[in-house]
């Protein structure tokens, strides 16, 4: 998982995503596990760190007591033309005030980003056969948005009559 | 009207360059077919039968005279000389090149004009009344609230990537002209007991495959929480609409797979997080908007000036034109005109350039410099004094414009059909013709009366024939193109879905099919009776009788 951005940048990390169940790990390794695995792991027996990556159809009641404690949770895109991954990290932001790292898994691309950013994605791991250099540009596609949404949480009419 | 400002301004030229780069992208081969195909549809942008379709947003139905003169700029530089109004108020070009139509979208750009989700799986084009604002029957003028909707939903981020299209529509008079009860989320402007304005919500309205009429969620929406209820009914729908199978996919589905109460529930539970706020209007934010739509510089005039009521009764065709094409003003001495884009052999809601630049002109010469798209896929000159019609009726016959057929049978709303859209199992276009030739005896028409028939090519509906009085659809019976018939449907205020009288007809037949049903009406009609009224008291058996009798 080496194709991300993060901070405005192309970056690296060391969390592997962990796409199945049955793919192997090392107990020192940090894991982003799918939810059901997630929930079983048992902390004492690992020194690495996990997390959950959720399916567009989660559902984040099972979350919530943990929210405050978890370093990161992906979401994952099956293809990018599934948007339900965008009402979760709203829902994650704005309702259950979830501070950690977000981050978008799956088909990932550059013209998903600027809405990706504006849910409260943090980081983006970009589709492997596509440059992240390349996929920086999206993030700079609009300078502003009429709605309120995570990034920008006062609507532009309110800003307007404000001036 | 409404005026963009620099954030809007900023907004559509920043749109404009991301769809430059996607394009550029594409031809590139840095994306593919399929990874394009969303990011051009989110623009408008479909490629049919023989080249690329672009679909231009013209927001609630309303242009100027600038806009206009644009779109003929456009029509004469980009394509073959003309556009095609469509049911959803807005502008198609049949033959850009894909390559300009950034070049195209920049020039839209100059005169706040875009092409942002005019299709795709996102929320479309909001639609209302092409006559708010201006007609008589008005109770609240919805069109400040159009205009909210119209900025919540541009580039709304959550809301790119539906499962489905998604339709709005506004309405704020006695009689529905939206077509609200067929839409994803129709909106009626009222007002409650207490005075207080808000709006009645349906949902789950829309044609295609699945025709159903919507239902009411809730009765009474204070304005206040316009916006954050919309976004609860959409991120219900994001979420748990279907997105496994296309044709389930539309919010009327689910709407009926949980029940409308069900759904209702379950967006009130939504709402109640999303409730106040930050998204909540304020009183201040609603009149910002509002300001915009106030009332142009009417003259005080008295009604029926002479220069109007001498030629209405010298002229018979003047006469027949203002009972058809003209509607009443709210202001006295003034009336809206209706520029029938319905001549026959012309392709309904086609115009030419020339059509363009010479209704800018008159809407500068007679009005406001305004204009309006009507669903009905004809243009609108709201405000025209009663003492111009005379003259506005001549040049608009010299422009081919004055077709006086409006809201009569030969007014066909029609979509592209197989001469355009790769979709269509049969040709419209020519079907629709044949229709108008066969009556083409004014008295007879207008003896006729007020007939709403609707035109579609194939089951998506796009000319929105289940809500006919008498509807076409083209059907294919092993590669042959056939047309089934429906009768009953009709929109407004008794949305009602028609039903189809039997087989289908060959192309050669469907006229004859018509005018044995006219007759039909014509015998049975009592005193006063519109087709519809006699469609609804004596049923679909006479009806199927005389049109499938063997002929002796
Ligand atoms: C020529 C290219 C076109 C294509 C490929 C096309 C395609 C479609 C499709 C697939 C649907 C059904 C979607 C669904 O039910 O989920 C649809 C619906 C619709 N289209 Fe088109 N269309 C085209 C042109 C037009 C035009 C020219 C108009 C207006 C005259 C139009 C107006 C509509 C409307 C109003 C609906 C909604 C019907 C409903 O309520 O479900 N379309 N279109
Ligand atoms: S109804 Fe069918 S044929 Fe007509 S425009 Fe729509 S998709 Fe094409």
């Amino acid at each position: 998982m080496q194709n991300l951005i993060k901070n405005d940048a192309v970056t690296e990390d060391a969390w592997r995503l962990i796409r199945s169940e049955d793919e192997s790990y090392d107990a020192a390794e940090d894991v982003i596990l799918p939810l059901a695995a997630w929930l079983a792991v048992d902390p004492a027996a690992r020194s690495g760190q996990a997390a959950p990556w959720l399916a567009p159809d989660a559902d984040l009641s099972l979350l919530r007591p943990v929210l405050a404690q978890l370093p990161l949770i992906a979401i994952d895109f099956p293809a990018f033309t599934d948007g339900r991954g965008y009402s979760l990290a709203r829902l994650l932001r704005e309702r259950y005030g979830y501070q950690g790292e977000l981050r978008a898994i799956g088909d990932v691309q550059r013209d998903q980003l600027a809405y990706l950013a504006r849910v409260g994605f943090t980081v983006f791991a970009i589709r492997d056969d596509r440059p992240a250099e390349a996929a920086l540009d999206g993030l700079r596609d609009f300078s502003d948005q009429y709605q309120a949404t995570v990034l920008q949480p006062e609507p532009l009419f309110k800003r307007r009559t404000q001036r | 009207m409404y005026k963009y400002d620099e954030v809007d301004h900023r907004l559509v030229r920043e749109r404009v360059e991301q769809f430059r780069d996607q394009t550029r992208r594409y031809l590139a081969g840095e994306l593919s077919e399929d990874e394009f195909r969303p990011l051009r549809l989110m623009n408008g942008l479909y490629v049919q039968r023989h080249a690329p379709m672009l679909r231009v947003a013209i927001p609630y139905g309303h242009l100027s005279s600038t806009q206009l003169r644009k779109l003929s700029h456009i029509a004469r530089t980009y394509d073959r000389g003309y556009g095609h109004l469509t049911t959803r108020q807005n502008i198609q070009f049949n033959w850009p090149a894909l390559e300009r139509v950034p070049d195209i979208l920049a020039e839209l750009a100059e005169v706040e004009m875009h092409a942002i989700q005019t299709s795709g799986n996102c929320v479309r084009n909001t639609t209302t009344d092409a006559f708010a604002g201006v007609a008589a029957d008005e109770y609240l003028d919805g069109r400040a609230y159009c205009e909210i909707i119209r900025q919540w939903s541009t580039l709304h981020p959550e809301f790119a990537y539906l499962p489905r299209k998604f339709k709005i529509a506004v309405s704020g008079s006695a009689d529905d002209r939206a077509a609200t009860q067929v839409h994803d989320i129709g909106l009626h402007v009222v007002k409650n007991d207490a005075g207080e304005v808000g709006f009645k919500v349906i949902v789950g309205g829309g044609l295609g495959r699945t025709p159903l009429v919507g239902k009411t969620i809730r009765e009474f929406l204070p304005t206040r929480h316009l916006l954050t209820y919309l976004d609860a009914v959409l991120r219900v729908y994001n979420r748990f609409g279907r997105r496994d199978n296309k044709y389930k996919a539309r919010i009327k589905i689910l709407v009926q797979a949980m029940t409308p109460e069900a759904f209702a529930a379950k967006v009130e539970d939504e709402w109640a997080h999303l409730k106040d706020g930050p998204a909540t209007l304020r009183d201040e934010d609603v009149a910002h908007y509002a300001s915009f739509f106030t009332d142009p510089a009417y003259e005080q005039l008295a009604a029926n000036p002479e220069a109007f009521t001498v030629p209405l009764v010298s002229d018979a065709a003047f006469a027949k034109w203002v009972a058809r094409n003209t509607r009443s003003h709210k202001q006295t001495g003034y009336r809206s005109v209706v520029l029938s884009l319905k001549k026959t052999g012309v392709p309904p809601g086609d115009i030419t350039a020339e059509q363009m630049d010479a209704a800018a002109d008159w809407a500068d010469r007679f009005g406001f410099g305004e204009l309006r798209v009507a669903h009905e896929q004809n243009l609108i000159l709201p405000d025209v004094k009663e003492s111009d019609l005379y003259e506005v009726w001549q040049l608009a016959r010299q422009h081919g414009f004055a077709t006086p057929n409006v809201g009569l049978l030969t007014d066909i709303i029609c979509c592209p059909g197989g001469d355009f859209c790769s979709l269509a199992n049969a040709r419209s276009i020519p079907v629709a013709e044949a229709i108008q030739l066969k009556f083409d005896n004014l008295d007879y028409l207008f003896d006729l009366g007020d007939i709403d028939c609707n035109f579609s090519g194939c089951m998506n509906a796009c000319g929105h024939h289940h809500i006919g009085n008498i509807g076409i659809l083209g059907v294919d019976k092993n590669g042959e193109e056939w047309y089934q018939i429906t009768l009953g449907g009709s929109q407004g205020n008794h949305t009602a879905i028609g039903k189809v009288i039997g087989p289908s007809f060959a192309q050669a037949d469907v006229p004859l099919a018509f005018e044995k049903i006219m007759n039909l009406y014509v015998e049975q009609r009592l005193a006063g009776e519109r087709f519809i009224e006699t469609v609804r008291r004596i049923g679909l058996e006479p009806f199927k009788e005389r049109v499938y009798a063997k002929s002796h």
